[in-house]
């Protein structure tokens, strides 16, 4: 019994540590000042209320949307087909995408802005400022996930024997993917465009260092206010939290 | 129909497929990554290894490294010591609980970043809630939150979550009866951990570990976030060379970043050769 006690103790220890900052902002974002003291003074929604009346943070909460929204379908729409037609035609390029995915990881988002910012300022391709360049670094960043969780359904559902019957039974291969592959591995696609979003929507530094002031993310949107009253910014933080845990909870549901 | 059969599979309409993939690819990855390899050797217009001779020399570059090291180092002994401890335990708590914990988790895994730097900013800074408390308690020690410090203890938050999902599928493999066997042959819990529970989870602890480095190695936003250029990182220095007020030397950020990755792919590697050990070892 004292050693139960004892793991209880460290997983409540473990819950409280990793809350503590999220609390704190929330309560923050929620008192009328705070300050000099250990506890607030006066509880009120004036900072959300403000938050939902600031054009400048609803235009940036919908570049983010968007930009998060058409990487995705992007992605989507080239990485479904890929990732089919390396499992089905070409298996041994699995071992190429691997170290593709693994290459996004070794190359960090700084790094590659550096490459990134010399080729596309200006020259046949003058995508810096735009977001353009960020549907393609954000693709970047979602195509491991995708692969991996497309790559994975496709061997679990036996896509070989599938594909197989669908064509004894005079199927089309396009037929057969439309009919019988899509509906089988797409809860795993739902699963990993949801975690993706989440990433996409808190991107910061592509955004920052790419784009900045000229198309204007969340994210840069919060850095940028940061010497304005810290209830508001904490009250975007907490706005952005919310919205992401909803995604996640949706996520988590579907990949049921 | 058998001629529809695997090895018959027409494949140049599959090829034409994968064009799109290829060509993001060469656009947003592997062009800027060839950018940089070539031009971390290119100074005034020639072929040369004067960016890195720069860089080996001068103290300052030296300073950011040795800085990169130490908060990763620190954070990821730090956030790999709490998940391990909260990992061990889990296994030992009710399932509905240990549900709980792990989506709990998972969102704690969301805030990272900015938002991440902006909270520690609220909490912990000059007149946060917790320096107030802490300072009556007489705990603080002049603890500010604007220094290595404060940075290792940011990172140290986001390196938590990570090491804890990571960490506790590996405590699956410990068999709830191994700690009772031990206990009737007279080994201590110490003795238990030392013996049999530590190295049959070792691969993932080095495995998790190996991961929290990479992760911190090429973390930019929450730094940024919390002192912008103030604090000398690789990934700052990095940025401010190439998006800076001051001077733009893109080569000698280039070169910058290949270390930075010849950095990780080492710790890539390092981490795929234990994996390769652990699965023998299975």
């Amino acid at each position: 019994m004292h050693a139960k006690r004892y793991h209880q103790w460290v997983v409540y220890g473990f819950i409280a540590l990793l809350a503590v900052p999220a609390l704190a902002t929330l309560l923050y974002s929620l008192s009328r000042q705070w300050g000099a003291t250990i506890l607030p003074e006066g509880l009120t929604l004036d900072w959300y209320i403000k938050l939902l009346h600031d054009t400048r943070f609803l235009v940036a909460f919908g570049h983010s949307l968007l930009i998060a929204v058409g990487t995705l379908l992007l992605a989507t729409v080239v990485m479904v087909p890929t990732t089919f037609v390396v499992a089905y035609y070409f298996p041994t390029l699995d071992r190429w995408m691997n170290i593709v995915i693994l290459m996004q990881f070794a190359v960090p988002p700084v790094v590659s802005s550096v490459g990134l910012l010399q080729l596309y300022a200006d020259g046949p391709l003058p995508m810096v400022g735009t977001p353009w360049v960020l549907l393609g670094c954000y693709f970047t960043i979602a195509l491991p996930f995708l692969y991996r969780a497309l790559a994975t359904a496709l061997q679990g559902i036996g896509m070989n024997d599938l594909m197989d019957a669908a064509h004894l039974l005079g199927a089309s291969t396009f037929r057969a993917f439309m009919y019988v592959i899509l509906p089988n591995i797409r809860k795993a696609l739902m699963a990993a465009l949801f975690l993706s979003f989440s990433l996409l929507l808190g991107e910061f530094v592509f955004a920052n260092m790419l784009v900045g002031g000229r198309y204007e993310t969340l994210n840069v949107f919060l850095y940028s206010i940061r010497a304005t009253s810290g209830h508001y910014t904490s009250a975007i933080v907490m706005g952005y939290f919310i919205f992401t845990l909803c995604v996640t909870w949706v996520a988590t549901r579907l990949s049921r | 129909m058998t001629r529809l059969r695997a090895s018959a599979r027409p494949v140049a309409v599959p090829l034409l497929l994968l064009l799109p993939f290829l060509l993001l690819l060469l656009l947003f990855s592997i062009a800027p990554t060839v950018w940089l390899l070539i031009n971390s050797f290119m100074l005034d217009g020639a072929w040369s290894f004067g960016n890195f001779v720069e860089i080996v020399r001068s103290p300052f570059y030296r300073q950011a490294f040795s800085n990169t090291l130490w908060v990763s180092i620190a954070s990821s002994v730090l956030g790999l010591a709490v998940g391990l401890i909260t990992a061990a335990s889990l296994k030992r708590v009710g399932g509905t609980l240990r549900d709980m914990v792990v989506s709990f988790t998972n969102m704690a895994a969301n805030l990272t970043g900015v938002p991440l730097a902006f909270a520690f900013m609220i909490v912990m800074g000059t007149n946060g809630a917790v320096t107030l408390i802490l300072r009556e308690m007489g705990w603080l020690n002049g603890f500010d939150l604007y220094s290595q410090s404060g940075l290792i203890l940011i990172y140290t938050y986001f390196q938590i979550p990570l090491a804890l999902l990571l960490l506790y599928p590996a405590f699956d493999a410990l068999q709830d009866d191994w700690q009772e066997s031990a206990a009737l042959l007279g080994a201590s819990t110490f003795a238990y951990w030392r013996w049999v529970g530590l190295p049959v989870i070792l691969p993932a602890i080095l495995g998790t570990f190996i991961l929290l480095l990479a992760n911190a190695l090429g973390a930019y936003a929450s730094a940024y976030a919390l002192m912008t250029s103030n604090y000398n990182l690789v990934t700052i220095r990095i940025a401010s060379l190439v998006a800076g007020d001051i001077s733009l030397e893109p080569n000698l950020a280039a070169a910058l970043s290949l270390l930075l990755i010849v950095a990780l792919v080492l710790v890539a590697m390092v981490n795929h050769f234990l994996m390769k050990k652990s699965y023998h070892a299975r």
